[in-house]
Order: C-alpha cells, then structure tokens, then sequence
C-alpha cells in the first residue's frame, strides 16, 4: 500500500479534529461493517461554511481525506462548497491507492450529509440543493 | 520516551539469522556449482541438498526421502490438494474437508477446485479457535479425497488438535494434510506420532530467507508431478535446485528444533506481558484461546479503532505489526479469521496481530507498552464511534 506524503502528513497531522457543540450541520457517512465512518460537523454564516470539523473511525486514507475536505471547504461559500467532487479531494491529496478510492467518495458525502442537515433545521427541503447523497458502493 | 525500532511481525516475515545467513554465502560465488552437474562441484552442491533434506526431515521425524523442496508454503500447500485430488479422481474421491480460517493458499485453492466439480466442507472453529476433531469425523464421507486443517493459525496462533484429528483419518483412511507454516521451529513436531500423511512449511517464517518452502509427503503416498523437467527432487518438481536457500533451510530448522521448549518459555513470558500490558486498555479483547497457543502470538481487537490506521501509527513510532494478515490487506474486508471466531465486522477491522520472536527482548515489550495505550488514546480521541462504545457495558 503506497500512500502519498501528503496523505501521510494529512493523517498524522489531520486539520479540524474534532466536533462543534453548537454546529449548524452534522453529517455521518459510512458504517462500521464497511471499516470507515465519517462525522462532520459545520458552522454556517451568511452561506459561508466559517468552521468545520470532523471526527472519523477509517484507515489512513479515510482519516486524510476528512482533513483534506475539511481544509478545501473552510471558508467557501455553500456554492462552491457544493461543486467538490471527491476526485477534487484525491487530487489535493496527491492520490490514493485505488482500492482506497472509496474513501474519498465518503469525504464528499460527509459534507453532503452535514448540508443536508443544516437545510432540514432551517426548514428548507435540502434535496433539490445538495441532491441524492448515495450510499458508498464499496459498502455493499 | 526514545523512539527505537521494533519488529513485532514475525508471523509474516523473520529476520535471516547470522548462522543461517553464513552458512549460505558460500554457495553464491564459491560453491555454485549446478547439483546436477557430475564434477565435483556439482556433486559437492547435491551432497548439501542431500544434508539439508535430512536436517529437515530430522525435524519433523520424518526420514529425507520424504521431503521435497518448494519455493514456499503456498506452493506446498497447492501442490498437496490439488495432488491428491488429482491422484484420486479416478476413484471417485471428490471431497475435501478443511476449515473456515485456513491460509489463502489453502482457501482460494479449495475454492478452485470447486469451480472443478468439486465438494469442500469447511468446518467451522469455536469461539476460542479450535477445530473439533469429532467435526472432522463427522465431515468424512466415502468419497473424502482429503482432510488438510492448519497446524497453527496464522493470526491468531492457535495450535489445532492436529495428532487426534490425523488419528481419525488414518481410522477412516483419509489422507490428512496440515499446514504447519507458522508452527514449525515453535512447537515439537512429530510426523509419525501425529498421524500426519502431509506437511508444508516455509523457511522465512524461521530465520531462513524468502522463497524456499518443504513438503513432506508420507512414504508409499505418490503424489502426482508438480514441474515437468529435469529430474530434480526425484523427477518431482523440476527446476534447478536454489543451492543457498536450501542450505539456509536446512540450517534454520536444525537451529529451530535444537531448543524449541526453552525458547518457548522465553518468548510466551514476553507475550504475556504484552497481551496482559494491552488487555488493560478497555474495550479490548484477546482473540483466540491463551493456551494452546503459538508462543509469540498476540492478537488483540481494540473497540473503536481501526486496524490500518493503527498500524500507520505504530509505524511512526517505528514499531512493526499487522492487522489481521497481511496477505489480506488491499482488501476492504476484515479478516476472515475474526469473523470466524464470531467478532462483530467493527471490532474485527479494529484487531492487531503482534507476533513476536526469540530476537526481540524486553525492552521490545516495554516501548510497545509504553506506545500502543498513546496511539490507541489518540485515534480513540478521532473516533465518532468511541464515545458510544465507552460508555456501553462490558
């Protein structure tokens, strides 16, 4: 398993662990059958996603990941926000190994979840916004 | 706390030892001469095969003419059931018993002879192991080519019934195969006494270097031609005999059996203290029974953490370990190992093997101690699932 440098440094030295007690979004992706699960926390102002954290049970690739998202969303507006694609991720990362390609795609979904979350509260169908949010296929 | 290099994976890989080591350096540029060749060299080379293969056979208490050298276990393994149910098609015999938690070489070697029209039972193990030998019983039919149920599990390390289960297939006329990979060099071996028709074994589980393996395949027992070719290990498997690694084995197994019970003494005393250092973290569970037990085996689930993360971890404090079997990582699910003895998925992805030899010491153990409680602590403290877990009952 060769993992890149910069999923290394981002797994020993992850960014934004952690939760926020008065979050305005929580997503959780993944189970624990499948080995990963990802917990993401946002803080949202003006649709601007001003804070983030995470908390994740994964191998290398999903601990880098989590913190690789979290980096590229902090401070983004929700637009944007909604337009990471989990190759985005891969690719900041420098790649990973196929077989741990899945677990970018629950980085992506984690941040789904915790928009989705934050439109429901605020009474907003979050559908037609952030769209389906598909379970990962490597789950199954 | 000084970081220092600790390697505590010798289930999957050992160290070549000195000895080993010196006594095969001469037969590269020295003693290289082809064992087939009728000038002395050659002759020379023929003649440390030959004392290779009695040291070999010495240690299983089987005589030479009844070892066969391979390039590793796996092909050991290959060439016992796909032999044998070769050799007794033409019978009828198209079954074969083995267990659930068995090596991939045996595993995915059953599994293509059933894509050939074959019946496999793979029998189930208890939650602290084991293989009954009265299921093995029970699984024999008529038609029974071969049983072949490991001599020690890989992971786990426990040591099977294998003298009992050998005894019923001699009584229902069975072939019996064991792969005793990880249990030769740690615990005594007795071909005859244990009703064993067929052995494999590895030489870099013990010392010796990557890539040379032994069958013993019981006198009167003709197994069908592995390599067509040359007339090399008696018209068996062709191929020019790798001289150094053969010699290598040969001195690794002698070195192996010479103290298997003082070392066994040494080794399970600092895995103990390793196992009971790491059962003092909660939510942790030893997997496999404490006896019966390979001596450097420990392997320990951690609620709440994952197995690789754990293992990144560990290496960056320079510690060397594994996470179920190597063999399976790359592969998103857990061991099969685990999930054989009835661990919940989540807690078998969490699972770390530590396997230990005569070469580490206790101050090894200690600095394992000393890290693994930090690292657990740390991804524990990442884990959205921790919380929940800690605060569930025991």
């Amino acid at each position: 398993m060769q993992y890149s440098e910069k999923v290394l440094d981002h797994f020993s030295n992850p960014r934004n662990v952690g939760e926020i007690e008065d979050a305005d979004g929580i997503g959780e992706v993944g189970n624990a059958k499948c080995g990963d699960i990802m917990k993401m926390y946002i803080k949202v102002d003006n649709d601007i996603i001003t804070d983030v954290k995470f908390k994740t049970f994964g191998c290398g690739a999903a601990v880098a990941t989590s913190s690789m998202a979290t980096e590229l969303i902090k401070g983004q507006p929700i637009s944007e926000v909604l337009k990471l694609t989990n190759k985005a991720v891969v690719e900041a990362l420098d790649g990973l190994p196929a077989v741990k390609l899945h677990c970018s795609v629950l980085a992506e979904q984690a941040i789904k979840s915790a928009l989705s979350d934050y439109y429901t509260r605020k009474g907003i169908d979050p559908k037609p916004i952030v769209g389906d949010i598909e379970e990962c296929e490597a789950c199954h | 706390m000084e970081k220092r290099f600790v390697y505590a994976d010798n289930a999957a890989t050992t160290r070549v030892s000195e000895p080993v080591l010196k006594s095969m350096l001469p037969f590269f540029t020295e003693h290289y001469g082809n064992a087939s060749s009728i000038y002395e060299m050659g002759r020379n080379a023929q003649k440390d095969i030959e004392l290779a293969r009695e040291k070999v056979a010495k240690a299983l208490n089987a005589s030479p003419g009844e070892i066969f050298f391979t390039s590793c276990g796996s092909e050991s393994d290959n060439w016992a059931i796909r032999g044998v149910c070769e050799k007794l098609a033409p019978k009828g015999k198209k079954h074969i018993i083995t267990s659930v938690f068995e090596h991939h070489a045996i595993l995915h070697t059953c599994q293509y002879m059933e894509k050939h029209g074959y019946d496999v039972t793979y029998l189930p193990i208890n939650e602290q192991g084991f293989v009954n030998p009265e299921d093995v019983r029970n699984a024999i039919r008529d038609d029974t080519a071969i049983v072949s149920i490991m001599y020690a599990n890989n992971e786990i390390g426990t040591i099977q019934p294998v003298k009992e289960i050998g005894a019923i297939c001699r009584e229902k006329k069975v072939i019996f195969h064991t792969d005793a990979v990880q249990a030769v060099g740690n615990v005594p071996i007795d071909v005859q006494e244990q009703n064993i028709d067929i052995l494999s074994l590895s030489g870099h589980k013990i010392h010796a270097q990557k890539g040379i393996g032994a069958i013993y395949i019981r006198k009167g027992l003709s197994l069908p031609n592995l390599i067509f070719g040359g007339a090399q290990e008696r018209n068996k498997r062709a191929g020019t005999e790798n001289v150094p690694a053969i010699v290598g084995l040969g001195t690794a197994i002698e070195i192996a059996v010479a103290d298997i019970p003082e070392r066994a003494e040494r080794v399970t005393a600092m895995r103990n203290r390793l196992i009971d250092g790491i059962l003092k973290l909660p939510r942790t569970r030893l997997n496999g029974s404490r006896e019966n037990r390979l001596p450097g085996n420990c392997n320990i689930s951690i609620e709440g953490v994952e197995g690789e993360s754990l293992l990144l971890m560990l290496d960056m404090n320079g510690i060397c370990a594994s996470s179920g079997s190597a063999c399976t990582s790359g592969s998103l699910d857990p061991s099969h190992v685990l999930l054989a003895l009835g661990l919940k998925h989540e807690v078998a992805h969490g699972s770390l093997r530590l396997s230990i030899s005569d070469e580490n010491t206790d101050e090894d153990i200690d600095y394992i101690l000393e890290v693994v409680p930090k690292v657990v602590e740390r991804l524990r403290s990442m884990s959205p699932l921790w919380e929940k877990i800690s605060k569930e009952q025991n």
